[in-house]
């Protein structure tokens, strides 16, 4: 990992060098057999997930009859019948909130801790880092009996904050890998203008550093807000009551539920994901967008 | 004010370069030291502002449930009430001996392996097509990633429900003319766990491309350019100059993993549920740790499997680091990578 990383580059050489790099390439389009293993790759990738989208507009003798099939009439009444129900907006509305607490949280602490991390010498230093590096080996799922017991004694069980609090704290130690890194790849040059230039640390971190490591909040802001998103132990221990419920306990409970109604069960699976899949389609493209000075051909 | 005392760190990296401020106006030695020390206390604040909300909140609900789990683990305990029950180490004695644990045990070790040996490879030549310059290939990351973002829950509904032996994969495989193909791809316990491995890679391969795509973005393209202008091939390229440089990623990537693999649970129990995935093979400890405790009511029995689980984790993890993360983690990030 170099320190030129992220840094923009000046828009003439960059496009000096895209002039020079496609004068040497002979094909415009690149290689064929890329775009045979990616066309492949994307099959594999999607072709499940349509299946369950797909099989939402279905009805259950058509899927009784022919299970590989397609709609055949296409019927919209699963997906009417999921949007217009309470039970779904509710659990949609719990998860927003907690996956975006949830992201507002982990970006907001684990910014302040990396910059210390990244940007500071001081005695304590290497053991901090190993503290949040340790915090990868206790995963939420091996802490969940005595984390449950944790939060019950807080008097929060079936509250949403009971959910939010530890899926920050969990989400520190993977934000503060990926982070550090980040951070620390600011060039030292850039940090001692900035101090001749008159500014404190923390006006470096507010004006230089934040703008810089945007995308890497980026990364670290969509991991979490999916991770959020898609978190089932943790609500499996603490909700009980199903007005508290998020999406993935929602979804479980439904096709228990309806495990008779497959379609309404395919109708509701794919209206689940779909908020996950939007907001992170949308922040893709802002990563791409903030990398393409450093992306290369 | 404020930029005397934020350049005083600075200018001790400069070896005694000029303090602006008072410094600069003052050449004589006793105010710079108090203007030092001043800035010392300042940063001291810094980092404790700056720090200590991630450090408590880290403390109170990572460490310290850990550290629950340990005392609880000594004891027969049903949730209710102080834990008055010393059993000693029983419960350990209990887990070690029971088949069904080692059962468990063995199954996780299985899928840490295959996890890497099928994703790794897999994912770093995905990445390296990816980063070419083609058509499309925001919109190819995109949908790469797709089962990534989906939850456990939803791949494991969806899954399920194709996967049965009535199901879309064997109607699938009846109508392209392979219907000697058909399975009972889930409660096969010959099949069950392959079963299990492909929908893990299916689900998790993304986030390994989405890893070692962002390794390779900070990789200078200055050593690209030398390297065609010495005359290597693309592959060369890739596989004398990327890929060594796409370590630290490839290592960071390996211990994610690995501890994913360890904790595997909601795949499992949404797929096969409790039950029945230790008659299909695929049980996990994680699955054990919540039937055992939770479900069966000895909270002290399930924080002891859970304090067995950490230290597996723990001493693979430590493992890993000494052989394999060793460089990465001395500021290898500033020195260069390789």
């Amino acid at each position: 990992m170099s320190t030129s990383t992220y840094l923009p580059r000046s828009s003439a050489a960059r496009a000096k060098k895209r002039g020079s790099g496609d004068a040497e390439r002979p094909h415009k389009w690149g290689n064929p057999i890329t775009y045979l293993v990616a066309l492949l790759f994307i099959a594999a990738c999607i072709a499940p997930v349509l299946y369950i989208v797909v099989g939402g507009f279905r009805t259950n003798a058509q899927i009784s009859t022919s299970p590989a099939g397609l709609p055949h009439p296409w019927v919209f009444s699963n997906y009417t019948n999921v949007l217009s129900s309470s039970t779904f907006w509710g659990e949609f509305g719990n998860s927003l909130v907690v996956a975006l607490a949830c992201t507002v949280g982990v970006v907001v602490l684990g910014l302040m801790v990396s910059f210390v991390l990244a940007r500071y010498d001081f005695k304590l230093k290497g053991a901090m880092y190993s503290l949040f590096a340790a915090g990868l080996m206790f995963p939420m799922v091996i802490a969940i009996t005595p984390l449950y017991i944790v939060i019950k004694d807080l008097g929060l069980i079936d509250n949403l904050a009971g959910i939010i609090i530890p899926e920050i704290a969990f989400g520190l130690p993977t934000t503060i890998i990926i982070l550090v890194p980040f951070l620390r790849a600011i060039p030292k040059e850039l940090e001692e203008a900035a101090s001749l230039d008159g500014t404190s640390r923390i006006g470096f971190f507010v004006r230089m550093v934040l703008p810089l490591s945007l995308p890497g909040v980026a990364t670290v802001g969509i991991l979490t807000f999916i991770g959020s998103w898609n978190n089932y132990v943790l609500p499996l221990y603490i909700l009980n009551s199903q007005a508290n419920y998020t999406l993935p306990l929602g979804v479980q409970q439904f096709s228990s539920q309806y495990s008779e109604d497959t379609a309404k069960v395919l109708a509701f699976t794919s209206l689940a994901m779909l908020p996950a899949l939007i907001f992170f389609s949308i922040f893709q493209k802002r990563i791409v967008g903030g990398l393409t000075g450093a992306v290369k051909g | 004010m404020s930029n005397s005392l934020g350049t005083d760190t600075v200018s001790d990296r400069q070896s005694q370069g000029t303090v602006r401020g008072e410094g600069a106006s003052a050449p004589s030695p006793r105010p710079r030291v108090a203007a030092r020390r001043r800035g010392r206390a300042r940063m001291r604040l810094e980092i404790t502002v700056l720090s200590a909300p991630a450090i408590l909140m880290f403390v109170a609900f990572v460490i310290f449930p850990v550290i629950l789990a340990a005392y609880y683990g000594f004891y027969r305990w049903h949730g209710y009430g102080p834990a008055t029950d010393w059993v000693g180490l029983n419960n350990y004695k209990l887990i070690f001996t029971d088949p069904a644990f080692q059962q468990v045990l063995w199954h996780n070790g299985v899928i840490l392996v295959l996890s890497l040996v099928i994703q790794g490879p897999v994912a770093i030549i995905l990445a390296l097509l990816l980063n070419q310059k083609i058509r499309g290939r925001s919109v190819i990351r995109v949908l790469i990633f797709v089962p990534y973002v989906i939850s456990e829950v939803i791949v494991g509904t969806g899954w399920s429900l194709m996967l049965q032996q009535n199901g879309a994969v064997n109607d699938l495989l009846s109508h392209i003319g392979l219907g000697s193909l058909q399975k009972d791809w889930l409660a096969d316990p010959k099949l069950a766990i392959w079963t299990l491995m492909a929908i893990i890679s299916w689900k998790y391969i993304g986030f390994a491309v989405i890893l070692m795509l962002a390794g390779l973005q900070s990789i200078p393209d200055e050593l690209f350019e030398a390297a065609a202008l010495d005359g290597a091939s693309y592959w060369q390229v890739q596989r004398r100059i990327t890929v060594p440089l796409l370590g630290p990623t490839i290592r960071i990537w390996g211990l994610l993993s690995i501890i994913g693999s360890l904790q595997l649970f909601d795949l499992v129990y949404i797929i096969w549920g409790e039950y029945v995935s230790g008659t299909a093979g695929t049980s996990t400890m994680a699955i054990y740790m919540v039937q055992q405790g939770r479900d069966a009511g000895n909270y002290g029995y399930g924080s002891a499997v859970a304090v067995v689980m950490f230290l597996i984790s723990m001493v693979i993890a430590l493992i890993y680091q000494r052989l394999v993360l060793r460089r990465d983690l001395k500021g290898a990030v500033t020195e260069g990578a390789s």
